[in-house]
């Protein structure tokens, strides 16, 4: 289990992490969600000790975050770069060795690796040479080579075709599968709620909501209920205290609270068949608008004042 | 995971190893780097060989002139001396020759003469035939070493070129190396294995190994020049300042090299690069102008050959003209190492902060003053 407590940072006086605390579990994937500038990417360099955190802990398995540990991360940054001009073998073969494999060993690693992900026949192809896709597999190549047991991916479906977000997917929930801690930031947040079991939402530098997915949507975003009938359901816009988000025929879907809604359902049944009525949770795109809206809004706030 | 494998995270001086190996091997298959070699090659050698034939120490070109009324020996006499010598029988014979261009004189019997003989041009006055009749004394200089005049200016301006060629066009790699590294995102996976002190220093390294070998395949061929020309006591003149030379030129373009890749570490985009490499750029410029315009001032030679980045090429050339007392290579090669030393010291913290930092060029003092 990965653990960061309170982590602070700031860049030539302009603090960008506030307390950061998130907690990523062994053997599931963990969705970074967050607005541009929320601070995703510090966090994550922070975790990966590529940028110093001014302040705060990190825990891996309960133990203090050392470099030595960090030998058994793997990254991907969000801007991919490999050297464009080296042979695919060689480039992750050099990555496994500066991870501390020995030269025989990185060169096995690379080429198994790279075969395993399809590119087997383009061993000795620099990378400039492969289409977009391909290289996408060469960078996640990079992040693995060294067997990592904690994988930092940011954006790691950004740019990417369906076909290309099912493979990096295959490999992400393998890994977790296998125990590792895959923490990973999407703006794709239909995949991240596919995906994720864990979710963590950051905004403006802070952490908004961690949990479960399916506890922040029933605790964050507006409870809706919906309801599908045999008749018409037209009337339940009528209904003090409804509001009706959607409506079509004999389906609506309203807001209200708890105690209304069950009036409208023993309304509806009082008029025909009712085929469906349930509570709807909001998606995460919802929960995602709410929290960054708070937050690109509170600035303005605070300039008025 | 589950299955351990067999690794020992790295030490800082095997990652700066593994990186300065990186940069060599992919230096040595690059095919623009094996040219430019080879053309440097060439220009070393072809210049030394070239500048033998045309200099002018070898004309065994024989003149051909028309020969009137000497004695048979007097004749030999003049085709030793390198006169090509058609015996005419009478002067009218000898001036059609000499109309007809078939030869560039007349080299005639004349008792009035003090040299008992008399050359006559076509046009203008004979020097060349005159100059190969001409009695000359051997001549010969009690204090040897001395440089002479043309030397004086030609091997300080070597040393100069090969330390401005070789550390501009390493330095280059360097700052190419490392915004590219930095533009293209890679250090981040570099920095999330080794750190920036490791990556620097395999940079540093690997280059300086690349151009020490440069500078010393450049030496090899011009001591293969010199050979080819049979130039062998010029050869002796120079080894030992030579050997001073290389022996500065590794602290002298790590100096350099560290100033480049700090600078490029504080740029994104290798169009920025121009602003962060040229006061480098100068200073790698600076000593060879200063060898060229000062080498027979004494002062501004002493001066320059203890400032660190002029002292490379201004010590050697000093010592090539036995002007250097023996402890002052020693000394000079003190100060710039330990120059040296400072810089990259500077260079390694410049580094490590900038190298995440993209977008707008890093000022250096953010560079300097951010805590990391």
């Amino acid at each position: 289990m990965l653990e960061l407590h309170d982590i602070c940072r700031s860049f030539g006086g302009r603090r960008v992490l506030h307390d950061v605390s998130l907690t990523a579990r062994r053997g599931q994937l963990t969705g970074f969600v967050g607005g541009n500038g929320a601070g995703k990417t510090t966090t994550m360099r922070i975790i990966l000790g590529v940028l110093a955190a001014d302040s705060g802990t990190m825990r891996l398995d309960g133990q203090e975050l050392a470099p030595a540990s960090r030998t058994r991360f793997g990254y991907m940054p969000s801007e991919r770069g490999l050297y464009p001009k080296m042979k695919l073998a060689e480039q992750i073969g050099y990555l496994a060795r500066l991870h501390g494999f020995s030269r025989s060993e990185a060169a096995e690693r690379a080429e198994s690796l790279l075969t395993r992900l399809g590119l087997g026949e383009r061993l000795n192809d620099p990378l400039e040479a492969l289409s977009l896709g391909n290289q996408q597999r060469v960078q996640i190549a990079a992040a693995l080579v060294h067997d990592p047991d904690v994988l930092i991916l940011d954006e790691p479906f950004s740019g990417l075709d369906p076909l290309a977000v099912d493979e990096v997917l295959s490999v992400l929930t393998e890994q977790a599968a296998k125990g590792a801690v895959v923490l990973f930031s999407s703006h794709q947040l239909d995949v991240v709620e596919r995906l994720c079991d864990d979710l963590v939402i950051i905004g403006d530098g802070r952490v908004m909501a961690s949990g479960g997915r399916d506890e922040l949507r029933r605790a964050h975003g507006t409870l809706r209920y919906e309801l599908q009938t045999e008749t018409d359901a037209g009337w339940v816009r009528e209904v003090p205290g409804v509001t009706v988000d959607e409506f079509a025929a004999d389906r609506v879907l309203f807001r209200s609270q708890p105690a209304v809604a069950q009036a409208v359902l023993s309304q509806a049944v009082g008029q025909g068949a009712v085929r469906r009525f349930a509570p709807v949770l909001p998606d995460l795109s919802e929960i995602f608008r709410e929290f960054t809206a708070d937050s690109y809004n509170q600035p303005a706030e605070e300039t008025l004042r | 995971m589950t299955t351990m494998s067999t690794r020992t995270p790295l030490t800082t001086s095997s990652a700066t190893l593994l990186v300065a190996e990186r940069e060599i091997t992919t230096q040595l298959r690059s095919k623009p780097f094996l040219i430019s070699m080879v053309v440097l090659v060439m220009i070393v050698v072809g210049g030394i060989v070239g500048a033998n034939i045309f200099g002018g120490d070898d004309e065994d070109d024989q003149v051909p002139a028309a020969v009137v009324g000497l004695d048979e020996t007097v004749t030999e006499g003049l085709e030793e001396a390198g006169v090509e010598a058609t015996t005419s029988a009478t002067m009218d014979d000898a001036e059609d020759l000499l109309r007809e261009e078939e030869v560039e004189a007349i080299i005639a019997a004349d008792g009035d003469s003090p040299s008992g003989v008399r050359v006559i041009g076509l046009d203008s006055e004979p020097n060349d035939v005159a100059q190969l009749l001409a009695v000359t004394p051997t001549t010969e200089v009690l204090e040897g070493g001395e440089a002479d005049g043309a030397l004086r200016m030609l091997v300080p301006a070597a040393f100069g070129m090969v330390f401005m060629f070789v550390g501009i066009s390493c330095g280059m790699m360097i700052v190419q190396n490392t915004i590219q590294e930095k533009q293209n995102r890679i250090v981040e996976l570099l920095l999330a294995a080794i750190s920036a002190r490791a990556l620097l220093g395999g940079k540093i390294l690997g280059n300086s190994v690349l151009a020490l070998g440069q500078g010393v395949v450049l030496a090899a061929a011009s001591v293969v020049g010199l050979l080819i020309t049979g130039q062998q006591d010029m050869l002796d003149v120079l080894t030992v300042p030579m050997l001073w030379f290389v022996l500065f030129f590794i602290p002298g373009f790590v100096l350099v090299a560290s100033m480049f890749a700090a600078g490029a570490s504080m740029v994104s985009r290798q169009e920025d690069s121009g602003t962060v490499v040229t006061p480098t750029m100068m200073l790698l410029m600076a000593p060879y102008f200063v060898v060229v315009f000062f080498n027979d001032n004494p002062l501004a030679m002493t001066i320059a050959s203890y400032v660190p980045f002029s002292a490379p090429v201004a010590m050697p050339a000093r010592m090539f003209f036995n002007e250097a007392e023996w402890f002052e290579p020693l000394l000079a090669l003190g100060v710039l190492a330990l120059a040296t030393v400072l810089m990259t010291l500077l260079a390694a913290k410049i580094y490590s902060r900038s190298l995440l930092q993209t977008g707008q060029r890093v000022s250096l003092k953010t560079a300097l003053s951010s805590a990391d």
